[in-house]
């Protein structure tokens, strides 16, 4: 294949990886901007979210399209109440110690993981996806619903977006984010705004498994990965920025695309886990997020 | 990792833990013995870890075995108990389950897994217990020296011989200019070096190798590297996002213009070939170790066992039709605890002391007919390198289904041995 | 008794239990004793740098994996033998730490977790990566005549035994008398206060850094010889399971104590070894420990008793 239609592709598959990662990592560095909360367990909200749209789709008998819609909305539902009873029955006791609530977090990694394979097993499985449509390009065909993707997650993140800065509710968290204590003093609800953070962090991860399971199958180690690139995009973003987050995911989504059809895959993802390290190590503020 | 006990009558435990009404069956079913205590057997399963989806067929045909070995008056008059452990797909906890399975179980012998590094991680400990270790793992490990004296692989053929087998047909029949898309890793550079090997020594060119990252959930964007004139796409993957990548492969070609495109069917164990996504696969053609439709030529044998272990003509569960078996490499399950009867009863196993006797008669074995011991077709065992090589199939998927086009020889798998176990001292 | 003679005769009392073991337990328990006692040594490090000095790490696999390869290249591909091999896994483990060490050491708390996640991460992907000198994912098994040491075979049970004991008996005497000398004390004055520490004249970075140090030689040792001793060198070992095992380890026996890692361990060990008589879900059991743990018995089984009625536990 020529370069340009070469290119072409790797860009239209960076976008889509920077979609879904974009709404993932946002989860992630809400959760540790207005909680200072590491959630090692993120991957496995994700994982949820993906597991559940598959008994969604299996179990409801509406057309696929309609399913899916309904999947898009219950899992996300069942992830934000996991993820606010963990918060309440566990990171709430630990007094959001960070070091305490990581291991809490990695422990309730194996819980999930293991539930998952106990009641939903160890295959991965097909989410049939809301329509078939291929786009053929002079080079080489593409699938329509991937680009779906990204105009879905694009809507999804504006409506945070908007959540963030034009609610109350959004107002409400970025302030605590800013002063706990004084937020606390003017009579806002802390307990209330950290499990409903944690919830809609969790939510936003279950919303990208959606988007993602009819691409990639639901399988329960599929958690993983994500919760890596997660991390990659927070901590290149700037820990706790969302929009550097957002910004490091596009980064990150485009160049992996790119780099990968030029070196040894494997050899890429190595510098790319080094090149996070060196980051942190010497600008812990992130490439994007301004000084702290 | 329950232990499920069954045999001569179910353990209460398993009867409590609601084990199944098809084990108490198995359990009543089977003939009165005598006082004679029986044949304990030590399965390592990949019961959870990256290996669970193999791990659950295993031990499904391993019950279906265990029932028609102990109905046929079990081992040398004695029942059979088979006796599973968990090892996570992993090679320390690998090694620690050979370790249970021999010193607290008092198994006679250890088979069953089938992932690579946890048989290399395993094999020194058995070596070291001095236990038989038959493994069912289809990788170069065992023929390529290795392991050791007590490591034996009678019920699949390896890798090797697998790809070495199906280059000749390939080039005859696909093309000439190959490209090979593999995970960059041991199983993935297994099928890399000797496929190119088979390749070359045929005539024929692998004009590019495409390795991809064993972490990788998403493929298109290596399809690109895809030389124009390939002729003929070799692809092999392996683990939970092999659907992923072969859907991709579709879209990526769609109606466009594709070479022949010839597949490991580890792209697609355990995954239905009518998945929404995967038509493109119509008329390609793949790998199978053993086939998972059944064919018009299929033997009595092969029927039989496929109503034993309970998969239906399409390869799936007959209890769940969208419990899609891992066809191709769990009938060395069946094959090896066969395997191991008769070496007992060649040996006139009596208890552990016997253990070397077994060793030994099993590597006496040579040829193994097409029967209900070996339902996958006639096999030969090469007793110096522990290696067993058999026939292998080359399927088309026609109407959605794969159709046989092709068996391999067994000669043609054969290559020069790498290693003599047998000068190796026990 | 004065507390100095408590705390020797407590530990050496220990030592000579575990020592005496192997001749009461059978051969199934006398061999995962063996095994326990690398885990712990592995564990021992991770308190010298979690328990003592206050550093968080989620990368200890790749000491540890440091120490294995170091030990199984030289034996595979140079055909050394096992204490010259050990001792090159020995210092792996610790070349590797002071690497990462002055690196990830200008970061802390949450940042100093992910950059030694980050750092193991690419470890384990640099082993897949050199397939051809590593044996990638497979990994390979250690050949049985380099392990021999003194005329004896590691790979029979007396041995071997005995070599685990000894290097654990080393590692818990060795730890025992660094928390107990100034240096310790130092590291303690880290953890619990490193503003004050550094007006005291001490410089936090060089502190931490050796205590990573000696931390990463006990991985080295633990890894270069559970390879050593159980046959077999792979890169499932340098997975983030293996960063997470020994912090399991020492939070369930007690952060900060000299026994908690050999407790935790031994305790770790046998609860997934009876659980999975009942159940597939020790994964679950894992999990729920780790929870458990940090939200009813922060200070774990040792650090709970150090604090109700053994005040003079190390």
């Amino acid at each position: 294949m020529s370069f340009g239609p070469f290119l072409l592709l790797a860009v239209l598959e960076g976008t889509v990886m920077a979609a879904v990662l974009a709404l993932t990592a946002v989860g992630l560095s809400l959760v540790f901007g207005v909680m200072r909360v590491v959630n090692v367990a993120h991957g496995e909200f994700y994982m949820l979210g993906a597991v559940i749209a598959w008994f969604v789709t299996y179990y409801l008998p509406f057309p696929p399209a309609l399913v899916w819609l309904a999947a898009l909305i219950i899992a996300p539902l069942i992830v934000a109440l996991i993820a606010a009873l963990t918060d309440t029955l566990v990171l709430k006791r630990l007094n959001y110690d960070p070091e305490a609530t990581i291991v809490a977090t990695i422990g309730l990694l194996y819980m999930l993981q293991q539930a998952a394979l106990t009641f939903y097993g160890p295959d991965a499985r097909p989410v049939v996806a809301p329509f078939e449509w291929r786009i053929q390009l002079p080079w080489f065909g593409y699938s329509g619903y991937k680009l779906f993707v990204v105009v879905a997650a694009v809507v999804i993140l504006a409506a945070v977006w908007l959540f963030m800065t034009r609610s109350k509710a959004g107002l409400v968290m970025r302030a605590t984010q800013v002063d706990r204590d004084t937020a606390q003093a003017f009579g806002i609800n802390v307990d209330r705004v950290y499990a409903g953070t944690f919830a809609l962090g969790g939510a936003l991860a279950a919303a990208a498994a959606v988007l993602i399971v009819p691409i990639q199958q639901a399988h329960y180690l599929m958690g993983h990965d994500p919760l890596l690139l997660s991390f990659i995009v927070v901590i290149i973003g700037g820990l706790g920025s969302i929009r550097g987050t957002l910004v490091a995911a596009l980064v990150i989504g485009l160049s992996d695309g790119i780099i990968s059809m030029f070196f040894s895959p494997t050899l890429a993802k190595i510098i790319a886990t080094l090149l996070v390290a060196l980051v942190l190590v010497f600008r812990p503020q992130g490439l994007f997020g301004a000084k702290a | 990792m329950t232990q499920k006990l069954i045999g001569v009558a179910p353990s209460r435990r398993a009867v409590l833990k609601g084990a199944g009404a098809g084990l108490l069956a198995a359990g009543f079913a089977a003939p009165v013995w005598a006082q004679a205590a029986p044949v304990k057997l030590g399965f390592q399963l990949h019961r959870t870890g990256i290996g669970a989806a193999y791990g659950r067929w295993y031990e499904r045909t391993a019950q279906a075995a265990l029932k028609v070995v102990n109905d046929a008056g079990g081992i040398n008059g004695r029942p059979v108990e088979i006796v599973f452990e968990d090892d996570g797909t992993d090679p320390k906890r690998g090694a620690e389950v050979v370790e249970k399975l021999t010193s607290q179980h008092n198994c006679d012998l250890i088979f069953g897994p089938l992932f690579s590094h946890v048989v290399i991680g395993s094999a020194p400990r058995a070596g070291e217990l001095k236990v038989p270790y038959l493994v069912c793992s289809e990788g170069f490990h065992v023929a390529g020296g290795m392991l050791n004296r007590w490591t034996m692989q009678p019920g699949i053929t390896d890798v090797r011989a697998q790809v070495s087998s199906m280059a000749p047909w390939v080039l005859a029949n696909l093309g000439k200019k190959v490209t090979m898309v593999f995970p960059d890793y041991a199983f993935g550079h297994d099928h890399r070096d000797f496929f190119t090997a088979a390749v070359e020594a045929g005539g024929g060119e692998v004009i590019a190798q495409i390795a991809v990252p064993p972490t990788e959930t998403s493929f298109t964007r290596y399809l690109p590297q895809i030389p124009r004139e390939t002729e003929v796409l070799y692809h092999v993957m392996v683990g939970p996002a092999v659907l992923t990548f072969v859907k991709e492969l579709g879209e990526f070609y769609g109606t466009g213009a594709k070479p022949q495109i010839f597949g490991f069917i580890d792209s697609l164990e355990a995954v239905d070939i009518a998945s929404p996504g995967l038509e493109f696969l119509e008329g390609t053609h793949f790998w199978e170790g053993h086939c998972r439709a059944q064919q018009a030529d299929a033997s009595e044998h092969e029927i039989a066992y496929r109503a034993a272990v309970g998969v239906d003509a399409n390869g799936a569960s007959v209890s769940d039709a969208k419990d899609v078996s891992t066809y191709a490499h769990m009938f060395s399950v069946w094959e090896t605890l066969h395997i191991i009867k008769a070496g007992m009863e060649a040996s006139r196993y009596q208890g552990t002391a016997d253990r070397q006797k077994f060793v030994e008669a099993v590597e006496a074995m040579t040829d193994m007919p097409e029967s209900l011991a070996h339902v996958q077709g006639d096999k030969v065992f090469n007793g110096k390198t522990h290696q067993v090589f058999g026939h292998q199939f080359i399927s088309k998927v026609e109407g959605g289904k794969l159709v046989k086009v092709h068996t391999t020889s067994i000669e043609d798998s054969m290559y020069a041995d790498a290693v003599d176990y047998t000068t190796q001292s026990f | 008794m004065t507390d100095g003679a408590k705390v020797w005769g407590l530990h050496l009392l220990v030592l000579a239990a575990v020592f005496a073991a192997q001749f009461l337990l059978p051969p199934y328990h006398a061999t995962n004793l063996a095994r326990i006692m690398v885990l712990a040594v592995f564990a021992m490090g991770y308190n010298i740098a979690f328990g003592y000095t206050g550093l968080l790490s989620l990368g200890h696999a790749l000491f540890f994996a440091a120490g294995m390869y170091g030990m199984g290249l030289p034996v595979w591909h140079l055909e050394w033998v096992s204490v010259p091999a050990l001792i090159a896994g020995l210092l792996a483990g610790g070349v590797m730490a002071g690497a990462v060490g002055v690196l990830a050491l200008r970061t802390a708390g949450v940042s100093f977790m992910i950059v030694t996640l980050m750092f193991a991460q690419a470890g384990y992907l640099t082993l897949l990566y050199l397939n051809s000198w590593t044996g990638g994912d497979e990994g390979f098994v250690v050949a049985s005549a380099a392990r021999q040491a003194f005329g004896f075979s590691l790979a029979t049970d007396t041995p071997r035994f005995t070599a685990a004991f000894v290097l654990f008996a080393a590692g818990l005497l060795a730890c025992l008398w660094l928390v107990r000398s100034p240096f310790g004390r130092v590291m303690v004055a880290m953890r619990e206060n490193e503003e004050r520490s550094r007006m005291l004249g001490y410089d936090p970075f060089r502190v931490k850094l050796v205590a990573l140090i000696l931390s990463g030689l006990y991985a080295g040792l633990a890894g270069a010889a559970y390879g050593m001793l159980f046959g077999y060198v792979g890169a499932s070992f340098a997975t983030i399971q293996y960063s997470i095992l020994p912090m399991l380890y020492v939070l369930l026996g007690g952060a900060g104590t000299v026994l908690g890692p050999f407790l935790g361990a031994l305790l770790m060990f046998y609860l997934i070894d009876i659980t999975s008589n009942y159940t597939d879900a020790y994964l679950f059991v894992v999990g729920a420990a780790l929870v458990g743990l940090v939200l009813f018995a922060p200070k774990g089984i040792l650090g709970t008793l150090r604090e109700r009625a053994w005040r003079w536990l190390p």
